[in-house]
């Protein structure tokens, strides 16, 4: 599926480097995610759709957010979590709504600034 | 005590990109704003004016209740459940994202403005499965009346959602007074002026300026000028 380029896409400037996982269980939806966490100079976006490759890439680099998306049932979720959480302690971890641009940079700056 | 936060029109986030003109009442897209990000459940409330053939190419949505209400105009929409259809103002629709759908929205027509409220509340609960509805609303029974427009009951009045909340639209004679009763113990609301003048719990509102009331089981409203138009949105204040 080709998704066009929303106006509502990232164009801001000036923030520190982010490196941000999103685990969705929809391709399509992991697409844009990929699309839209990438669009931006600062933010490097890695968008998996299984909690193994999570956890693998979560074993691998450095994260600052996780994005958890849709369809992930609340056990699984509570796994992930869990098992990120272990892998680094203090990765903030939230919920990204709505599947696509229109709350995404909110739900991260949010993140961000609790963190702070 | 009842406790209230007044959102005057002008201090809504503003993008113009040219076909569409939107302003935000919570923080969405490129608009940040740590002090609008939702009241209680609602999350978005997006002032939308569109050019004639123009909108929204397809993209996704997941976990989020869309409700859509053509203020002037058509919508043309399509999703990725086989709905194709055409909204058009005296109408609401409602799409459950759930799981995760994808749509397209456009101005139905190429010669006239759209102007919409598109609207997403954060839904009572994750993953269900997507599903789509519109209704045509009886307009005349909204005369000095709150007609219920949306609810969480199917059989309810209205389109239905997934979230403790109700929706009412209210057209006013001038001078008219009612009192608006909160549906659910633990609810706020937030009151949108459409058009016109009014005053709730004695604040004077203006046209796009809204009102969020909450610990509170009542609102007194007045209507300030002739034909003045109000969206009430009756939402839990606490995320699930």
């Amino acid at each position: 599926m080709d998704f066009p380029v929303s106006p509502y896409d990232f164009n801001l400037k000036n923030m520190m480097p982010l490196t941000i996982l999103y685990v969705g269980r929809d391709a399509d939806i992991t697409v844009v995610m990929n699309r839209l966490l990438n669009a931006r100079e600062e933010w490097t976006g890695i968008c998996v759709c299984s909690d193994e490759e999570a956890i693998s890439v979560c074993k691998e680099q450095h994260l600052d957010l996780v994005l958890l998306g849709n369809g992930i049932n609340h056990g699984d979720e509570q796994k992930l979590r869990t098992i990120l959480s272990a892998l680094r302690p203090g990765l903030k971890i939230v919920q990204h709504y709505g599947g696509g641009s229109g709350l995404l940079y909110g739900e991260i700056m949010s993140a961000l600034r609790e963190e702070g | 005590m009842s406790q209230f936060i007044l959102h005057p029109a002008n201090t809504r986030g503003h993008a113009n990109h040219g076909w569409l003109n939107a302003h935000h009442s919570f923080s969405f897209a490129n608009y940040y704003n740590p002090e609008r990000m939702h009241f209680g459940v609602l999350r978005v409330l997006n002032d939308d004016s569109i050019d004639g053939g123009m909108g929204f190419g397809a993209h996704p949505h997941d976990n989020m209740e869309i409700i859509t209400i053509p203020l002037a105009g058509a919508i043309a929409h399509k999703d990725s459940m086989g709905n194709s259809a055409v909204i058009k103002s005296g109408e609401i629709q409602v799409m459950s994202a759930g799981t995760g759908v994808s749509h397209s929205e456009f101005n139905a027509n190429a010669d006239e403005q759209l102007n919409l409220l598109q609207i997403w509340l954060f839904p009572n609960k994750k993953n269900v499965t997507p599903r789509y509805d519109q209704q045509a609303l009886n307009v005349e029974a909204r005369h000095n009346n709150f007609q219920q427009i949306l609810s969480p009951d199917a059989a309810d009045e209205g389109v239905w959602i997934h979230q403790d909340a109700w929706f009412a639209l209210g057209k006013f004679d001038q001078g008219f007074e009612t009192d608006y009763k909160i549906k659910k113990a633990g609810n706020g609301v937030y009151a949108f002026v459409i058009s016109g003048e009014v005053i709730i719990n004695g604040q004077k509102l203006g046209k796009r300026d809204a009102i969020g009331v909450w610990d509170t089981d009542t609102l007194n409203f007045r209507a300030d000028s002739e034909g003045a138009e109000v969206l009430l949105m009756d939402v839990p204040m606490e995320l699930n």
